[in-house]
């Protein structure tokens, strides 16, 4: 399909010989919200990291099959490439406390030595934490530490952080869990925001955050892909058993 | 209450001749401090004055020629043993830095002595710069790894996350990120070693004449000590006094240094 930003096929990820993802085959269009639940250790996140090629870095770690992005497999291309084209966000805010609200919302330019003019910093910090909506609350303080900043900003500066590199994918790991319900509530509202200009995949132990941000759930349970609907149909009318008795909380 | 007196009068205790000791060499030490003493080389017996600038000179030097060496060394060892910490090379070579942290001094400059000086024919500043530079190494190992090991691993990920490569993510976010802690282990070995006689005992040796030459005998500020304490004069018992002192100035000024740096660029996490 034209419409498709990444597709997953007969995708595998291992532990050593821990078989942690089996056989996945996903299908994500451009400009979607797709959530990623699942109980804890159902391979979620290792899908995900999958993707953008993180989970290799961890030792032992090995995968098989094929993660396409734009058609291409992201295996046959250069990890470095792969991991800058897709961003990222983590469960805890990982600003880096070296760097300034200004250096972080650049810090992937910064990082990898690419020269950018005053003027375009200016203008990718200012449209970056704009997207993020965080350029009011810091527009006074660019210059501060981020690690100044409450849970909920520093993770929004995170998000800002990955804009600014312009992906058309972002990557979100449970990036609420670790934040209080009032930041948690701002980051929500944010996706909707988002989805305008980007695909955003998001996993999430917390069922009504799926409900609430996604377009289409992903549900995934000991490593298999079990189900992959529309949000409401998957939340209203499950089709697998097993995807039923998660929604009704038989099992968590 | 009992237990609390006991511990309250032991720290106590230890305190004191410390400070008995430090009151002590600036008592004897601050009056032979003078510019003469600072800018003239040792006098031969017999004649008024003489000072330290060969010793002074001489430490510097030495101190900074090992300094060029250990760190480099030191902290990539250190990136390598906290970026791997599971492999056998790291396991052995941690080995290694804790026996050669608890290796006599003595010891290293024997064995330099054997390696350099006999081969060469010559005591040499550059042997002692050597010997130093071995007596650093284990401290700046084991303070960059440790630094670096307490860093969180999403910091990593966060920069490798953004297509930032190893080489990059290490220079660019790690090692900044724990500056604090690696300069604090730095100025904390150059002030163990600047103290250090035995390895230089029969490595730069010692020389009473003004050297800048790296490949002849240097003097040093402990090992002038040595040969005016240990010497019939008493003016020049006078003169280690004033050595002592400027030593143990250096020694605290490092340290204080160090403690207001670690607390000026620690990174809140």
């Amino acid at each position: 399909m034209e419409n498709t930003i990444v597709k997953a096929e007969n995708y595998n990820s291992y532990f050593g010989d821990n078989h942690v993802v089996k056989d996945v085959n996903i299908s994500i269009n451009k400009n979607e919200v797709i959530a990623v639940m699942g109980p804890s250790g159902c391979g979620k996140t290792t899908f995900l990291r999958g993707i953008n090629r993180m989970h290799e870095l961890i030792p032992g770690a090995t995968s098989k099959g094929k993660i396409l992005l734009d058609g291409q497999n992201v295996y046959d291309l250069n990890a470095i490439y792969v991991r800058a084209k897709i961003g990222m966000v983590f469960q805890r805010p990982n600003p880096f406390p070296n760097l300034s609200i200004y250096e972080n919302v650049v810090a992937g330019y910064l990082l990898n030595g690419i020269k950018v003019s005053k003027a375009d910093k200016d203008a990718i910090v200012e449209k970056s934490l704009t997207s993020a909506a965080l350029w009011k609350e810091v527009k006074d303080s660019l210059h501060k530490k981020g690690t100044f900043l409450s849970g909920g900003q520093q993770q929004r500066l995170c998000i800002a952080r990955a804009i600014a590199m312009q992906p058309d994918l972002i990557l979100f790991d449970e990036p609420t869990s670790a934040l209080d319900p009032i930041s948690t509530s701002s980051v929500e509202a944010l996706f909707h925001e988002l989805k305008a200009n980007y695909t955003l995949i998001i996993v999430t132990h917390n069922m009504q955050q799926a409900a609430r941000v996604s377009d289409r759930t992903a549900f995934f349970y000991m490593g298999e892909l079990v189900e992959f609907d529309d949000t409401k149909q998957m939340f209203t009318a499950p089709k697998d058993q097993r995807t039923q008795n998660y929604i009704t909380g038989r099992f968590s | 209450m009992i237990f609390k007196g006991i511990i309250i009068f032991f720290a106590f205790v230890i305190t004191l001749p410390l400070i008995i000791i430090l009151l002590y060499i600036i008592k004897q030490g601050v009056t032979q401090v003078n510019w003469h003493f600072l800018t003239h080389v040792p006098a031969p017996p017999g004649e008024k004055g003489g000072g330290i600038a060969n010793a002074l000179m001489g430490s510097f030097m030495m101190v900074l020629m090992a300094s060029i060496v250990a760190i480099p060394v030191g902290m990539l060892t250190g990136i390598y043993l906290s970026e791997n910490p599971n492999t056998k090379l790291a396991y052995y070579s941690g080995l290694c830095v804790d026996i050669l942290q608890g290796v006599p001094s003595i010891v290293v400059g024997i064995v330099v002595y054997f390696w350099i000086v006999k081969p060469f024919g010559t005591f040499s500043a550059i042997a002692g710069s050597i010997a130093l530079a071995i007596m650093m190494l284990p401290i700046i190992i084991r303070s960059t790894e440790q630094t670096l090991k307490l860093l969180p691993d999403s910091l990593k990920e966060a920069a490798l996350s953004l297509g930032v490569p190893y080489h990059r993510v290490i220079l660019k976010v790690i090692v900044p990120c724990g500056f604090a802690g690696i300069l604090s282990g730095i100025t904390l070995s150059i002030a163990r070693v600047i103290g250090e006689t035995a390895p230089l005992l029969f490595t730069a040796l010692g020389n009473n004449f003004f050297s800048t030459t790296i490949t002849k005998p240097m003097e040093s500020l402990p090992h002038v000590i040595f040969t005016y304490a240990t010497s019939p004069y008493d003016d020049w018992h006078d003169l280690a006094w004033g050595a002592s002192f400027i030593l143990l100035l250096f020694v605290l000024t490092l340290n204080i240094v160090t403690k207001v740096l670690t607390r000026k660029w620690k990174i809140q996490l």
